[in-house]
């Protein structure tokens, strides 16, 4: 058994410093690491077993054709407005195309409980944040970029949608709304 | 021959404390680092003070122009400014300081300064004239005035230049043999942040000049590879801190207690660990974004399954069981926790450090790697749950520590007694306490929703009313007074640092040897650094036992938040 030594970290170590761990500092070593395994394998468990990932079907996308787009669904489902902005009703399943830009969540939607649509996000300007209120669902909004999440509302309710990322000057006036309505009984789906 | 040798003997003095042969240049440089840090935490601690009084809706002080470009001059002057000039203090003192050698080009050094502090001045005359509303992350298309790009780069540049200096001190340190054996452990500590900042300024050039080119009308810059490349930079910055943080605590621990290096191969790897994975870190700010799939996501966001955060939990080891190893070998030996009971809680060294250690770890640690988790990200982008974290991190972690030993550099280096003495003993309770609590409330705010980057938390004038959860008022107090009480303790700081600096009674023979106050006890009485002989056998039979329950509690902490979140994740609307 050599002797034992001890030295500050302003010391600069003499001879070789490589030398086996202490057993309790090897333990939370070997710990820690068997905790990092899980903390990884958390992630891919979840996108086979779990209901939230932000997977999403990804593409780029001019602006101006996303505006197009949004415009079209605006037309095909209006059934009203408020406060200035059209309120949707899509069908169960449709594509959902939400725009966000200064200072607007365009348009207004009315959703059905417990049916699946896949929500388009994206932005006519700057990045914006989707933040689902107060669910508290988030996602980033970049120009350029389609973000098409399915999803299915499990609550009926009246929700607001925040913007969370900076977008300037009126950003905190950036405020949308998603109404949840439970699936009548016997329709069946069409309208 | 003797009139060269005298004049080199001359830049240098003998630190009557801890006997380096500390050179004059590498002295001044660190001190001009040290006090532009302290002028820009003045600005970001002023614009903070705004930021808290207007977030806090009964008072909601600032028009919305005005919090939009405090909170760009507050996250500039604080994460940018503040703690990079103090970064370069850092490697002043670890290179030429520690190493007991010269310091190289020492004009190079002063021009580098130069350099950042015209680009501070630039950058914040952008910002505080209204030319830059963008916030520190400037995502395009917002767009600033060119010439704030190019103060960002100016600055980095010179920050660029003085990191090469430290590398150049090593080279000198060690071609001059000005020690021998392997250089210390916090050279070792400042090496791999110095490493990280290299990797990270070049990330930094990768987006600053194209985009500075772009706010002059010059090519194109897509918003989602800017994202990526700048949080290549911003968060790996982070890093630089991270390193630069445990180097500062493995530092105190010696200086205040007498804290070991309980096994060098094992803080050394764990060092080694945040190097390597660094750039991945970009991708904690883009888990929710749309340019990006699952599978790069995951990768990239766990450092190749979690290797940097197996470095930090290591260090969350190896950092308190020094210190309870110094102290034992001191001979605070009885049961779990004499060692602890019985530091130094007096000395704002020590208090810094273990806050500092403790609001890392359990707050800033914790929430860090549950947020930077690919799936519950969805619950917690951009609410107030992200700068809750960050305030933990690199406000009640980084920033505290630096606090911490900033008490010890004006005694050992500015060579003044600290001014202010019974209040700097309170100094980092005040500060830690209050960043604490300001934390804890914006990460419960941000678990009810709560945006940041947000003006009215009340969202009047929006076109459809928002109902907010009453407890968010409530925690909107818990909040405002906190971040009342961190910012106190940070202008409690700055004056101590300001006075001791410009005013400061000398720290003299007479004054070590009676014990005037303003003096930690570290400095007073250097710890012995050293042991060997019957107390170093006793403690490696002893090992540290009172380490060991601390990580166990830390970890059973982990466990629990960690897997809540998911529970609370399960409870979301299905998306995917
Ligand atoms: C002195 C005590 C401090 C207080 C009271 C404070 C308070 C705040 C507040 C209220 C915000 C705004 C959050 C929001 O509305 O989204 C904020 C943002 C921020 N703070 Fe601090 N802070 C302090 C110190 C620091 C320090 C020392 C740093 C860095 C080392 C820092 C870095 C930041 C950053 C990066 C942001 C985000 C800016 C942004 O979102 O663009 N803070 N802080
Ligand atoms: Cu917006």
């Amino acid at each position: 058994m050599s002797a034992h030594e001890f030295h500050s970290a302003l010391v600069p170590p003499q001879g070789i410093w490589w030398q086996p761990a202490h057993r309790q500092e090897k333990t939370w070593i070997a710990i820690a690491f068997a905790w990092c395994l899980v903390l990884f394998a958390m992630m891919p468990l979840w996108h086979f077993r779990g209901g939230q990932n932000p997977a999403g079907i990804r593409y780029r996308v001019k602006p101006d054709d996303y505006v197009a787009r949004v415009e079209r669904f605006v037309t095909d489902y209006k059934v009203g407005e408020e406060s200035g902005i059209p309120v949707v009703a899509p069908p169960p399943g449709a594509d959902v195309y939400l725009l966000g830009r200064m200072w607007q969540w365009y348009p207004a939607l009315k959703l059905q409980k417990g049916v699946h649509y896949t929500l388009h996000l994206s932005s006519q300007d700057v990045n914006h944040g989707f933040s689902l209120y107060p669910v508290n669902l988030n996602f980033q909004v970049v120009p350029g970029y389609d973000y098409g999440l399915r999803v299915v509302p499990n609550r009926a309710g009246d929700f607001r949608i925040i913007c969370n990322e900076f977008c300037g000057i009126g950003h905190h006036l950036m405020v949308g709304k998603v109404l949840v309505e439970d699936a009548p009984a016997a329709a069946g789906g069409r309208p | 021959m003797t009139t060269a040798l005298s004049s080199i003997a001359a830049r240098f003095r003998t630190c009557p404390v801890t006997g380096l042969q500390v050179n004059r240049d590498s002295e001044w440089l660190l001190r001009a680092n040290a006090v532009i840090a302290v002028v820009a935490m003045l600005v970001g601690a002023l614009a903070a003070i705004g930021l808290v009084l207007t977030r806090w809706q009964t008072i909601h002080l600032l028009p919305a122009d005005l919090y939009y470009r405090f909170l760009t001059a507050h996250g500039l002057n604080m994460l940018i400014f503040w703690v990079i000039f103090f970064e370069m203090a850092v490697l002043y003192f670890a290179g030429p300081i520690v190493l007991n050698c010269r310091q190289p080009a020492p004009r190079l050094g002063w021009f580098a300064f130069g350099l950042m502090v015209v680009g501070a001045v630039m950058v914040d005359t952008m910002v505080f004239t209204g030319r830059a509303d963008v916030l520190f992350t400037s995502y395009p298309p917002l767009r600033a005035d060119s010439n704030y790009y190019l103060g960002v780069i100016l600055f980095a540049v010179g920050a660029l230049i003085a990191v090469s200096l430290f590398f150049a001190s090593l080279v000198v340190a060690k071609r001059e043999r000005t020690y021998t054996g392997s250089m210390p452990l916090v050279t070792f500590g400042a090496l791999t942040a110095a490493v990280i900042a290299v990797i990270t300024l070049l990330h930094g050039a990768a987006v600053y000049i194209p985009t500075w080119l772009w706010s002059m009308n010059i090519g194109n810059i897509d918003p989602e590879i800017y994202r990526m490349v700048w949080w290549g930079l911003g968060h790996s910055s982070q890093q630089i801190n991270v390193a630069a943080m445990v180097s500062v605590w493995y530092l105190l621990g010696g200086l205040t207690v007498g804290g070991v290096v309980v096994n060098e191969k094992v803080s050394r790897t764990a060092f080694v660990l945040y190097v390597l994975f660094i750039s991945m870190a970009s991708a904690h700010h883009l888990l929710v974004d749309p340019g990006v799939g699952p599978a790069w996501k995951i990768w990239n966001t766990s450092y190749a399954m979690y290797l940097a955060v197996l470095a930090s939990m290591i260090h969350g080891f190896t950092v308190p069981a020094g210190i309870e190893a110094g102290q034992r070998l001191r001979g605070y030996t009885n049961g779990l926790f004499e060692w602890l009971r019985k530091a130094p809680w007096s000395d704002p060294g020590f208090a810094g450090l273990w806050l500092s250690l403790v609001i890392f770890g359990f707050l800033g640690g914790i929430t860090g790697v549950t947020l930077g988790t690919e799936q519950i990200n969805i619950l917690a982008h951009n609410t107030l749950r992200v700068p809750g974290h960050f305030h933990a991190t690199v406000v009640g972690g980084t920033t505290l520590s630096f606090m911490g030993v900033t008490y010890y550099v004006l005694p050992l280096l500015f060579r003044k007694r600290v001014a202010f003495w019974r209040m700097a003993k309170i100094q980092p309770y005040v500060f830690g306490g209050g960043i604490s609590a300001m934390a804890i409330g914006m990460i419960l705010m941000g678990i009810l929703g709560m945006p940041r980057r947000h003006w009215d938390s009340s969202f009047a004038g929006a076109p459809f009313p928002v109902e907010i959860h009453p407890a968010a008022e409530l925690l909107q107090v818990l909040f405002g007074v906190g971040g009342l009480l961190a910012a106190t303790g940070a202008l409690m700081f700055i004056a101590i640092a300001v006075a001791t600096v410009f005013f400061g009674k000398p720290v003299t023979a007479e004054a070590l040897a009676s014990g005037a106050s303003g003096i930690p006890q570290g400095v007073l009485k250097l710890p012995p650094q050293s042991y060997e002989g019957p107390p170093a056998e006793a403690l490696h039979k002893s090992g540290v036992r009172g380490t060991v329950v601390l990580v166990a509690v830390f970890f059973v902490c982990f466990i629990v938040y960690y897997f809540t979140n998911w529970a609370m994740l399960s409870f979301l609307w299905k998306v995917g």
